[in-house]
């Protein structure tokens, strides 16, 4: 299994206080790796970090992708290169449509990976077919981006996004809140759809009932910005049983 | 007018120059020779333009009337703008090639510099050119202060519609114009609408005989080209019981260091049923990042729904000059008439945009609807500036305004000035005001999609006018959307 993320000794900081303290954290091509802690351990930091976020200033310590030093790429190319967040807060872009939206996002990633950009007939068969599996009304295709969406149908919105995007590594933050039973479904059977051996998932989250459909490999806790405990999928029921408490005291 | 020029640093030649010239691609000077009077004005000048356009006694009247009152008015001093004093002395009011003189039949006899000025705007004037596009747009272009030429009026005149340049209707359709002409904006209505009706030069005559649907779009394409030289445009556009029109119109004007004068007067005459759609994609040379040179633009339109159940509607994509004062109105005066005021204006490093709409309830169950979208970027200044006013007798009048701002940077500022004055209290009226900024969260969510950061701001932005662009004709609607993208450049970052 090839490595596709390394992360060592990171250090963080947003309005110069630091956050992560030392992180490390190595995915491999073909894993889901889960994220649990508690609030402020510095969780979605991380995944802001990954993204390319400039306010989250990287202060010490290396992550690589792909065998490449994240740190030279904006936002924009780690896109392109196929690292996806999914947002805790899905942002509003009024008057924009979805449908726009997403093709102006496909399209800017092909062309800076050198590929031929999509004409319209076919994005719109590519992302027809992409709501179909995620069990969404077309409709929504039509209105501004998230506006006026549900909590739920937001975070339906940005795993759809994540179909049609189909990047390689994907960093989804607390993906599962705010969604009830049948949408957490929907959302977990899109990120099972995107499991494969050539790609990795990073999961944040508090629950353990997102785990129970999407079958994490590795999990790891995150307490006090570093990684204090990691192991297979029984880690997070022991957690959902014990809480944090026992491992913020050995961290 | 020039705001002393020697004191403000030169930029840099080369490469700097280049993107400036990439910014405002419409800012390159034709070079042919003018014949142009000498600069000042005086009642010998009004009595100079009137006789170089021929023209019958009655209009001569009109303009003195005009220049009489303007003398005794003082400059307005209320929008929201701040400028140097301007000296109306140093502008030349009349200027126009030396090839128009003996006014060509065709345009095969139109300067070819001339053809090609348009063409590097992309206004083809060849209407076999204009058809192996997708346009059926007709079109009058004005050159300083006369139009060169107009295209597809036989076709037109097949319809009943007259389409031609205002001077040629004084010549043609004296009883028209004697009609109509100050009936909709009265000769004193402003200051700058007194100096317009005394200096005014060219400009469209739009008549849209009873029941007839114009068969193709109309189009106007204003240019300033010389240099100190204002352009008073004096369009009119009329249309009887029943009929319909659809008029666009476009500016340009080449990048130059002095600040330049455009006060126009445009009326509109809504007759029973009529509709009029008056759509503007104004992009005058704003001036550069340091506010140095540019448009003032001030300019009086008005629409008069005289009739019962007619229309008139403004779209107006505010994108170019220094200083944009402009307020389309709606005289709302037949029963169940309708106005509508759609507005996207943008002003970015100096410049300055005070407008807005007034929609006056005369007559019963007259409805008004009105939609602002303001950006600010860079030190950009805009105020909304809106008046409803119902009267006594508009029994049952509505209206709906929603405005709303958005806010590029912390060196800009948006202002909203709503006045209501209701007379009747059967009215119903709304008002909607939102400011907001494009949020860093809003672009780093586009970046972190892959989309880059100057084509975030730019579908952010085009989100943000959509209610507006809806309502513009296709091509503009394109010719828009590429217009805010490239004044917006720069704007973050």
């Amino acid at each position: 299994m090839s490595q596709l993320l390394q992360i060592e000794n990171l250090h963080a900081e947003v309005a110069g206080k630091e956050i992560l303290k030392g992180l490390d954290l190595a995915v491999n091509a073909g894993e889901v790796h889960a994220i649990m802690g508690p609030n402020g351990a510095g969780k979605s930091t991380l995944s802001k970090v990954l993204a390319g976020a400039e306010d989250y200033v990287v202060t010490a310590g290396t992550i690589r992708y792909q065998g490449r030093d994240l740190a030279a790429l904006s936002a924009e190319q780690r896109a392109a290169h196929g690292i996806f967040m999914g947002f805790q807060y899905p942002v509003e872009i009024p008057g924009v449509s979805n449908m726009m939206f997403l093709k102006a996002a496909l399209n800017a990633q092909r062309k800076e990976r050198g590929e031929p950009e999509l004409d319209a007939g076919d994005f719109l068969a590519w992302v027809r077919h992409r709501v179909k599996q995620m069990k969404m009304d077309p409709a929504m295709l039509s209105r501004g981006v998230n506006q006026g969406f549900s909590g739920g149908e937001k975070k339906r919105n940005e795993i759809l996004q994540m179909l049609v995007l189909e990047p390689r590594l994907m960093v989804l933050d607390e993906t599962d809140s705010g969604l009830d039973i049948d949408a957490l479904k929907i959302v977990a059977d899109g990120i099972n759809a995107m499991r494969s051996p050539e790609r990795a998932t990073i999961l944040v989250t508090h629950y353990q009932r997102l785990l129970d459909h999407v079958q994490p490999d590795v999990v790891h806790v995150l307490a006090a910005g570093r990684i204090v405990k990691s192991g297979g999928p029984e880690l997070a029921r022991e957690l959902e049983e014990k809480g944090y408490g026992w491992l913020q005291q050995a961290a | 007018m020039a705001a002393n020029p020697s004191d403000i640093p030169v930029p840099a030649e080369g490469i700097e120059a280049l993107v400036q010239n990439r910014k405002y691609a419409a800012g390159f000077v034709t070079d042919v020779e003018s014949e142009r009077i000498a600069p000042g004005l005086s009642e010998d000048v009004v009595r100079l333009i009137s006789a170089k356009k021929q023209e019958p006694e009655w209009l001569l009247e009109f303009r003195l009337k005009a220049f009489r009152r303007w003398l005794s008015m003082r400059e307005p001093h209320w929008a929201h703008v701040e400028h140097p004093r301007i000296d109306f002395q140093a502008i030349t009011y009349w200027s126009a090639p030396k090839s128009m003189a003996n006014r060509p039949k065709s345009l095969d006899e139109v300067d070819p510099k001339l053809i090609e000025t348009y063409n590097k705007l992309g206004i083809p004037l060849k209407e076999q050119e204009m058809l192996a596009g997708v346009q059926n747009v007709a079109v009058d272009v004005v050159f300083d202060s006369v139009s060169v030429a107009t295209t597809f009026k036989q076709k037109l005149a097949d319809a009943g519609v007259i389409f031609c340049p205002i001077s040629e209707a004084v010549r043609e359709h004296p009883e028209l114009v004697k009609k109509y002409l100050g009936s909709v904006v009265p000769f004193g209505d402003n200051y700058y609408a007194a100096l317009n009706s005394a200096v005014f030069s060219d400009g469209s005559f739009v008549f849209v005989p009873k029941g007839v649907r114009c068969p193709m779009e109309l189009s106007t394409y204003f240019r300033i080209n010389e240099r100190n030289t204002g352009q008073f445009e004096r369009t009119l556009i009329i249309c009887e019981d029943d009929a319909q029109v659809s008029y666009l119109e476009g500016c340009t004007a080449p990048q130059r260091d002095e600040n330049q004068l455009h006060a126009a007067v445009v009326e509109l005459v809504a007759l029973d049923r009529a509709e009029i759609k008056y759509s503007t994609v104004q992009n005058w040379y704003p001036g550069d990042e340091n506010g140095v040179g540019g448009i003032y633009n001030f300019v009086t339109k008005r629409g008069d729904c005289r009739g019962r159940a007619s229309k008139i509607s403004w779209t107006q994509v505010e994108t170019g000059s220094a200083i944009t004062w402009k307020y389309p109105s709606c005289i709302l005066r037949g029963d169940d008439s309708v106005g509508e005021f759609y507005s996207v204006a943008l002003t970015h490093h100096r410049q300055q945009a005070d407008t807005g709409t007034k929609m006056i309830h005369l007559g019963r169950n007259t409805k008004s609807t009105i939609v602002s979208k303001g950006i600010s970027a860079g030190h950009g200044q805009q105020a909304y500036r809106g008046l409803v006013r119902v009267l006594e007798k508009a029994e049952g009048a509505r209206n709906h305004t929603q405005c709303d701002s958005l806010l590029i940077g912390d060196q800009c500022g948006a202002h909203t000035f709503p006045y209501t004055e209701i007379r009747n209290p059967t009215a119903i009226i709304e008002h909607e005001a939102t400011t907001s900024k494009i949020a860093d969260d809003q672009l780093f969510y586009c970046r972190a999609r892959g989309i880059g950061e100057e084509d975030a701001v730019s579908m952010i932005v085009n989100g943000f006018c959509k209610d507006v662009f809806k309502e513009l004709p296709m091509e503009f609607a394109v010719e828009a959307q590429k217009l805010l993208q490239v004044s917006l450049e720069g704007a973050v970052g």
